[in-house]
């Protein structure tokens, strides 16, 4: 174990120096910097010599593998500089908006869960009845309706109904617990439904492939109760690829929320991306990658350990 | 009066000792017979349909059979016969297309089939406990083994998990789990096969069953393993006074366990009697080819089996007369035209066989296909002038498997410096039990492997080292024949387009119609209808598609096929028309075969010369007649005893000679002689050198130090 642990740790790192210099190359290969986006936008009329002042200013007339390898040696002691637009120091821009992103993730994941088993589990027992029928049905409308579009029937819905618009300033979990939920219930229930619809179609398929599996008819012969054999021999077996799409849709969440951070009015780190790209920020933008990186490495590997957990036969050696 | 049983029943189902049910001599105490005087179990005109995207396929027609008390009954049948299906109706565990339309199932005089969900459920496992044939799949893979063990107890007996817990530990050193309570808390996949199925077996008597039904349940082991647990379920259910149905494709299982026979074909009874009666005195023409199509270790080895020809019916199809009748060479008019019942026979037993009073009186007897049948000297070695095909010489191959991240590789040694020659036109024989490395062998002839050292020669070419362009030729003279017939042909072409395959790739012929052409004489070659040409892989049978794999084979024109357990996953009837349709070929072209196989019976019967392989190593090589009837090597002479043959009076009076223990870790073989662990001639010397394989009589090599 724990020499699996190191072995991981470092296959890490290896992957994250990776993106860190793929994302500084892709950078620079594109054309404009920031300093082009805020002087020359909107035909701004400035001088060559204030933009060549600027650029010295923020180090980027450097030769690329200098700034390359203050990037990189900035990133061993865990600092990701300063943005080249507010001059603010990334950690803070970043910090200061990952708490909705986060929260929104988290809540749409249990949410999500706490649809798709329930429903994944009626839909495979009653496999080929109207209820299973339905269940199919309404899990493919949830997966092909885009968050986007949802999120704004959402939002109409509201504002008819209940005369109620999402707050224009974030309200803060620890300060107003309830408005923070009012707030980001909403956004988290839409993300939540298409992620549920996804789990629950992965564990209707898998459980009822487990349920077909020897060990089952041998639990039967044994006179089980099908209650206990579902919840004590298929299920266990089932969730195992459900893991996995959990995992890999919460990391995807956590970058992934740009659309509908939009479309609720919420200043998480998705929306922060879009400001950062658009303004050619190229130590924000470069931040932001390494933290969506960082998580969807760490989601994994936490996918590994749980992995390991639910199956004897995984050993992490 | 019924409830004063059941009443009775569960007193003494609470005691801890089984001493109250069972008097001294494993008979069961007269409790049960108070309350019911029939058979045990009386299965009546059962019917059963399967909902199939063709419509609807019966699987059994009117099957009828009993056991009594302590009776084991073995149902005999090939794959589609409904043998697993009459077991599962029994459990009332058919899967949700099946149905049964039909019939009564008695256990203990209640009509199971009328018992409502909870009622069964309280059968299943505490009454009628089943054992399934895949042990690698039955148990669940993310309990543990004491949780699975404990399950029942603690629904049928009410255990508390301390309870529960101490008797499963009881019950693993009850069916010869070492270490049985510190095993306890480990999971299926830490157990190995013969394990596993030790542990299934302890599920099923952990309630002290009356009945267990056990389905194949040996089918998926090594032959050694296989006489281990068979000996184990024969003694179990004597000292328990267990009854039991055995159900199996293996004659020689059957032989040596079985009380009385029910022969099944095409989802019928076609004959059922005592195992000696059903052996002996066959009233029924199917058993009667069934029991020729079978190479035997006890017997005079034949020339040719006297294979079964043709195939079963498809049961999605309405069938009349008797469902034999058309592979039946003895078949008159009125089989084709009227159902035979069963109906009792001079044997005592009982036939749907219309001619099995003439069987009786020997005017009808069976007589397999005609050609080739009488010539004794057929597939004999040829006298001396042989030529040296496959010269192999310290064939050596080992794996480095990493265990992680830096740290120290280990090294299984899968074939260690094995030598050996093929000869022009012979077949060389070449077993072992599952990981001796012989499909390793057979994958680095063909170099579908890399040897880690050793030459192999191919007609005097040293094919070690062939490069690329001359390794394209050499294939074009050896091919394989692989054991799955379904895995090994690509599902989405066409049998035409398999076999053309190889004559596209080589350029063999030229344009589509001469193709073509030399595809239906291959299909012709092996016995196949040209109109196969379009067909799938699906669409046809196993047989049918092992003959596709030998017709794709042949298109090269080889002159050596490695055949790796090509019959192994085929049934009786049908492994005997392919065994037979090697041997023509053998004759026609001269061909040699390296003939890989597990069962020693086939082995001797195809085989000019066979070789022994245990642990990576070769244990023994002799030609067939002085391997099997001198053999030297103790274990060639255990493997041999612990195959069972089709004779039971022979069967029930042998003494089972079992090879203990389990084949030692590939990562960790015995130093000196790799069989010293399992020996019962060995001591400390073995230990010290692997013995040198040294020819103790002409052409008679043995590595023993023993001998």
């Amino acid at each position: 174990m724990p020499r699996y642990l190191g072995a991981k740790l470092l296959q890490l790192v290896l992957t994250l120096a990776g993106v860190a210099a793929l994302i500084f190359l892709l950078l620079r290969v594109l054309p404009g910097d920031v300093v082009e986006a805020k002087y020359l936008a909107e035909g701004g009329n400035v001088s060559e010599e204030v933009l060549a002042a600027e650029r010295t200013r923020l180090g980027l007339d450097r030769p690329t593998h200098e700034q390359f390898a203050e990037w990189m040696g900035g990133l061993v002691r865990l600092e990701l500089g300063r943005s080249m637009w507010t001059g603010r120091p990334v950690a803070e821009e970043i910090s200061s908006r990952l708490a909705v992103t986060m929260e929104v993730a988290v809540m749409a994941t249990v949410i999500a869960i706490v649809i798709a088993v329930p429903l994944g589990i009626a839909s495979a027992l009653a496999h080929g009845s109207w209820l299973d029928q339905a269940i199919r049905v309404l899990t493919v409308a949830w997966l092909s309706v885009p968050a986007f579009w949802l999120g704004m029937l959402v939002l109409l819905g509201l504002l008819l109904v209940f005369e109620w618009g999402p707050p224009i300033e974030h309200i803060s979990l620890f300060e107003d617990p309830l408005g923070n939920l009012t707030q980001l219930i909403w956004p988290a229930l839409v993300v939540g439904a298409r992620m549920s619809a996804m789990i629950a179609r992965m564990l209707r398929s898998s459980l009822l492939e487990v349920l077909n599996e020897d060990y089952i008819r041998t639990a039967r012969s044994k006179g089980v109760r099908e209650s206990t054999i579902v919840a004590r021999h298929a299920l266990g077996n089932a969730l195992l690829p459900a893991v996995t799409v959990v995992g890999m849709e919460f990391a995807f969440l956590l970058g992934g929320l740009v659309v509908t951070e939009q479309v609720f009015n919420l200043n998480g780190i998705g929306k922060l991306l879009i400001q950062a790209v658009g303004q050619n920020d190229f130590t924000l933008i470069q931040g932001l990658v390494m933290l969506f990186a960082v998580f969807f490495v760490s989601v994994n590997f936490a996918t590994d350990l749980l992995y390991a957990a639910l199956d004897p036969r995984v050993r992490l050696r | 009066m019924v409830a004063f049983c059941e009443a009775m029943m569960a007193r003494v189902a609470d005691e801890p000792s089984r001493a109250g049910r069972h008097t001294p001599d494993g008979r069961h105490a007269p409790f049960g017979e108070r309350c019911y005087n029939g058979p045990l179990l009386s299965v009546q005109g059962l019917h059963v349909a399967f909902k199939t995207a063709r419509g609807h396929t019966e699987a059994l027609t009117d099957v009828s059979f009993e056991v009594d008390r302590n009776e084991v009954v073995a149902v005999v049948g090939e794959s589609g016969s409904g043998k697993s299906v009459t077991a599962l109706s029994i459990m009332g565990l058919l899967p949700d297309a099946g149905h049964v339309t039909g019939g009564r199932i008695n256990f203990e005089g209640r009509d199971l089939l009328t018992l409502d969900a909870k009622a069964m459920r309280e059968i299943r496992g505490r009454d009628i406990a089943m054992i399934f044939q895949d042990p690698m799949t039955s148990l669940n893979p993310i309990l543990t083994v004491g949780y699975q063990i404990a399950e029942s107890l603690r629904i049928h007996k009410g255990m508390s998990a301390d309870q529960a817990r101490q008797r499963a530990a009881e019950l693993l050193t009850l069916v010869g789990v070492p270490e049985a309570e510190s095993r306890l808390d480990q999971y299926p996949h830490q157990f190995s096969g013969g394990m596993r199925q030790r542990v299934m077996i302890a599920i099923g008597l952990a309630c002290d069953p009356k009945l267990i039904i056990a389905d194949e349940p040996t089918t998926a082991l090594d032959v050694t393993i296989q006489a281990q647990i068979l000996e184990l379920m024969k003694d179990l259910s004597v000292r328990l006074g267990i009854a039991m149905v055995i159900i199996t494709h293996n004659l020689g299982v059957v032989a040596r366990y079985a009380d009385r026979v029910v022969v099944m074909y095409a989802g019928r009874v076609a004959e059922q009697g005592s195992a000696e009666a059903v052996f002996f005195r066959p009233r029924h023409l199917y058993t009667a080819g069934l029991l020729c199509s079978v190479p035997r270790l006890d017997s005079e080895r034949r020339a040719r089996l006297e294979a079964i020809e043709g195939l079963p019916p498809d049961l999605s199809k309405a069938q009349e007369g008797c469902r034999f009748a058309p592979r039946c060479p003895q078949a008159v008019a009125a089989c084709l035209r009227e159902v035979p019942a069963l109906r009792p026979t001079d044997t005592g037993g009982l036939s749907a066989c219309l001619r099995a009073d003439e069987l009786a009186d020997g005017r009808v007897r069976w007589v397999g296909n005609a050609y080739g049948a009488a010539q004794p000297g057929q597939n004999e070695p040829a006298a001396p002038a042989r030529k040296v095909l496959v010269r192999v010489d310290g064939l050596t191959r080992h794996y480095a498997v990493q265990s992680s991240w830096g740290g120290p590789n280990r090294t299984v040694k899968a074939v260690s410096d094995v030598s050996f020659t093929i000869d022009v036109g012979e077949t060389l024989g070449l077993v072992g039990e599952s990981g001796c490395g012989k499909s390793t062998v057979g994958r680095l002839l063909l170099r579908l492997e890399e040897p880690t050292a050793g030459r192999i020669e191919f007609e005097g070419r040293d094919v070690t080292h062939a490069g690329h362009g001359e390794l394209r030729a050499l294939r074009r003279r050896f091919q394989v024949v692989f054991q799955d017939p379904y895995a090994s042909l690509n599902p989405r072409k066409s049998i035409g387009d398999i076999i053309a395959e190889p004559l596209r790739v080589h350029r063999i012929t030229s344009g589509a119609a001469a193709t073509r052409e030399r595809v239906d004489e291959l299909l012709a070659q092996v016995s196949l209808r040209p109109d196969l040409h379009d067909r799938f892989p699906h669409q046809i049978s196993g047989g049918q598609r092992q003959r596709v794999g030998i017709a794709r084979a042949l298109a090269m024109e080889p002159s050596f096929i490695v055949c790796d357990e090509a019959v192994s996953a085929l049934d009786v009837s049908i492994q005997g028309q392919i065994v037979n349709l090697l041997a023509d070929l053998q004759e026609k072209h001269s061909i040699a075969y390296l003939f890989i196989a597990h069962d020693l019976a086939v082995v001797r019967h195809i085989s000019t010369r066979v070789m022994v392989m245990y642990l990576g190593r070769v244990m023994e090589v002799a030609s067939r007649e002085s391997l099997y009837r001198e053999p030297l090597h103790p274990y060639t002479r255990l493997l041999l005893e612990a195959a069972p043959t089709p004779d039971p009076v022979k069967e029930k009076q042998r003494e089972a000679a079992l090879i203990r223990g389990e084949l030692p870790s590939p990562f960790a073989p015995p130093s000196g002689c790799p069989f010293r662990t399992r020996c019962p001639v060995a001591d400390a010397e073995c230990s010290l050198t692997v013995p040198e394989l040294r020819e103790v009589r002409p052409g008679h090599r043995v590595a023993c130090l023993k001998i």
